[in-house]
């Protein structure tokens, strides 16, 4: 179809609108509420259902029992009913130096990496726009091919480039520019990375997905009307794919700011970050109490973006 | 937008992809190093293969993962493209803002709040009803699939928005019943999204360590639960080896994948044409 007949078809939809809502009045009972109703209630209980449990067990006290953590409701010998809130928990966690500088490194160390990607990204998406559409394909498949393949073996991989007698590291002796192997493992540039590796696609598909829809015709036009490239670049191409910016930047940002697996295996213990102490204080301390704070706490840094980007997912999907 | 493409964007373009490839090309050499000191070359050898396939933990995790992501992906499609059909297809009803928000909220959300928070959610779960007994196969696939159909339902989303509903408007002004232009249209047409959200969910699966380390019980490890806990202690060249085998097999399945929906495409666009045509 070419895109006239498309956009014929889009036209003539709201003819139709009458039929449709008709039918969508009679199938509004019957199988139409099953089809909400299962994913709704698996979301329900599998879903939200959970936070509100972390949410209590963060106003309990930590005991030693199984599970580790008091009730919150108790009932007194003559029946009366009490509610323990102990929010302990919390004033513990923003006391503590500890998770304060942590919180603050985990959200400065998500938003270099959202940079870095930006600029990584950002030409990889724009390169991949300006080729011919085969070429368009591969790459694309080519930019795809890695987040299909396992994200722990990712990180993995470079476990073995930046060891101490790492392929980097013997390549830079090779070249004679070092001497002695430099510390690149277990640090926060490794972390940088990591970071960076992972999440590079999650940043250049919103991006390529917005980049779809420019319109070659106004940057002719700019040109023809004497803009210098740059000056196309900064006042119509960037702006039209803020959408896309935005995407992708949350969706680095986000998941990288709760990071577990790539502070630990490639910072260890010289990189604070948020979800390895999160992972930790849960496993290793078997602190649920604290544990559930710190994730309330983190959920509630990251409420906002999920918000916009919810926002931004929502009008990209009915966008046609 | 076809055009130029300035000698900066093809650098980037280079420099991107020999980013992403040359750590995955190392790691599928180091594989065949006869050292075991992984970095140290010691020249070609299989025996790291010859290790991993005689390690029955190896093929119990992979059978376990194997079986996670077979039952994870199927529900987490089915779940999935009903969320789908009801965000595009329902227009407003009663709890979809909050629908939509526990639709998109996973795609996003760190994996260690995922996981703490369903792992709370059985224990207390089994305190109140006995379920679920142990943790392991059950619980990791039903936290699998709780993230699974959200990206399941995405995929869907945009293909019914690309679909368009002039078809289905067609079959109901000609007479076809609802349940009908479902079965016989809707899905159908909906059936590539379906496989596509299929192999994402089964491939997440296969990915996740995070969530499925705080839901898994002991002795259920799964493949990532296991590499992760040889790798937490350094580089081990029968991981390299496991590692070229998973990379191997992802590479040819998602490559046959692509293949048969570009066929598929262009199939559907020859039909179109051809329909196109008669109708003149």
């Amino acid at each position: 179809m070419t895109d006239r007949s498309v956009s014929a078809a889009v036209d003539v939809a709201p003819h139709h609108a009458s039929a449709l809502s008709r039918l969508m009045r009679r199938m509004q009972s019957g199988w139409r509420s099953i089809v909400v109703f299962i994913p709704y209630v698996w979301l329900l209980l599998f879903f939200l259902l959970p936070f509100f449990i972390v949410a209590k067990i963060s106003v309990a006290q930590l005991v030693i029992a199984s599970p580790p953590f008091t009730d919150m409701i108790k009932w007194t010998d003559d029946g009366v009913m009490s509610i323990r809130l102990a929010f302990d928990n919390f004033a513990y966690i923003f006391e503590d130096d500890l998770y304060v500088k942590t919180y603050i490194n985990s959200l400065k160390i998500s938003s270099i990496s959202t940079i870095l990607c930006l600029l990584i990204g950002y030409p990889i998406a724009y390169g991949i726009i300006r080729s011919g559409p085969v070429t368009r394909k591969l790459l694309l498949f080519a930019i795809i091919l890695p987040f299909w393949t396992s994200f722990l073996l990712r990180v993995y991989a470079w476990m073995g480039l930046l060891a101490d007698q790492g392929n980097i590291n013997n390549l830079l002796i090779w070249l004679g520019l070092i001497d002695e192997p430099i510390r690149l493992m277990y640090s926060e540039f490794a972390v940088y990375v990591g970071i960076v590796y992972t999440y590079l696609p999650f940043m250049i598909l919103p991006l390529y997905a917005n980049m779809e829809k420019l319109d070659a015709t106004l940057n002719e036009a700019a040109a023809d009307l004497g803009s210098r490239p740059t000056n196309t670049f900064l006042k119509i191409t960037l702006p039209l794919t803020m959408p896309g910016i935005i995407a992708g930047s949350l969706l680095v940002f986000i998941p990288a700011t709760g990071e577990y697996v790539i502070p630990d295996l490639l910072g260890g213990g010289n990189v604070l970050m948020i979800g390895r102490l999160l992972f930790n204080e849960f496993h290793q301390n078997v602190d649920w109490p604290t544990a559930s704070a710190v994730a309330i706490v983190l959920l509630f840094l990251l409420v906002l973006p999920m918000i916009i980007y919810q926002y931004y997912q929502a009008k990209a999907t009915e966008e046609p | 937008m076809y055009g130029r493409r300035s000698r900066f964007l093809t650098f980037m373009l280079g420099a991107g992809l020999a980013f992403l490839y040359v750590p995955m090309i190392m790691l599928v050499i180091y594989s065949f190093n006869y050292s075991k000191i992984v970095p140290v070359w010691g020249g070609w050898s299989l025996r790291w293969y010859e290790s991993l396939f005689k390690s029955e933990d190896v093929w119990n995790a992979v059978v376990l993962s194997l079986k996670i992501a077979v039952v994870n992906a199927t529900f987490a499609t089915l779940l999935g493209t009903l969320a789908g059909l009801a965000m595009v297809r329902f227009g407003k009803f009663r709890g979809r803002t909050l629908f939509g928000g526990m639709l998109v909220a996973p795609l996003v959300m760190p994996e260690v709040i995922t996981g703490l928070s369903l792992l709370v959610l059985f224990i207390t779960l089994k305190k109140l009803i006995g379920w679920p007994e142990d943790r392991g196969f059950t619980t990791i696939t039903i936290a699998h699939i709780t993230f699974s159909l959200a990206y399941v339902a995405v995929i869907i989303q945009s293909r019914l928005t690309g679909m368009g509903e002039t078809l289905e408007e067609a079959a109901l002004d000609l007479g076809a019943k609802p349940f009908r232009v479902l079965t016989d249209i809707t899905l159908p047409r909906l059936a590539p999204g379906m496989v596509a959200g299929w192999l994402l969910a089964f491939t997440l699966s296969l990915d996740d360590l995070v969530i499925a380390s705080f839901v898994t019980g002991p002795g259920a490890n799964t493949l990532p639960i296991l590499i992760f806990s040889r790798i937490r202690l350094g580089l081990r060249p029968d991981i390299n080896a496991l590692a070229t085998i998973i990379i191997l097999v992802v590479a040819t399945g998602v490559a046959i994948a692509a293949f048969i929906m570009y066929r598929q495409q262009k199939q559907f666009q020859r039909d179109m044409q051809i329909a196109f045509q008669e109708e003149k």
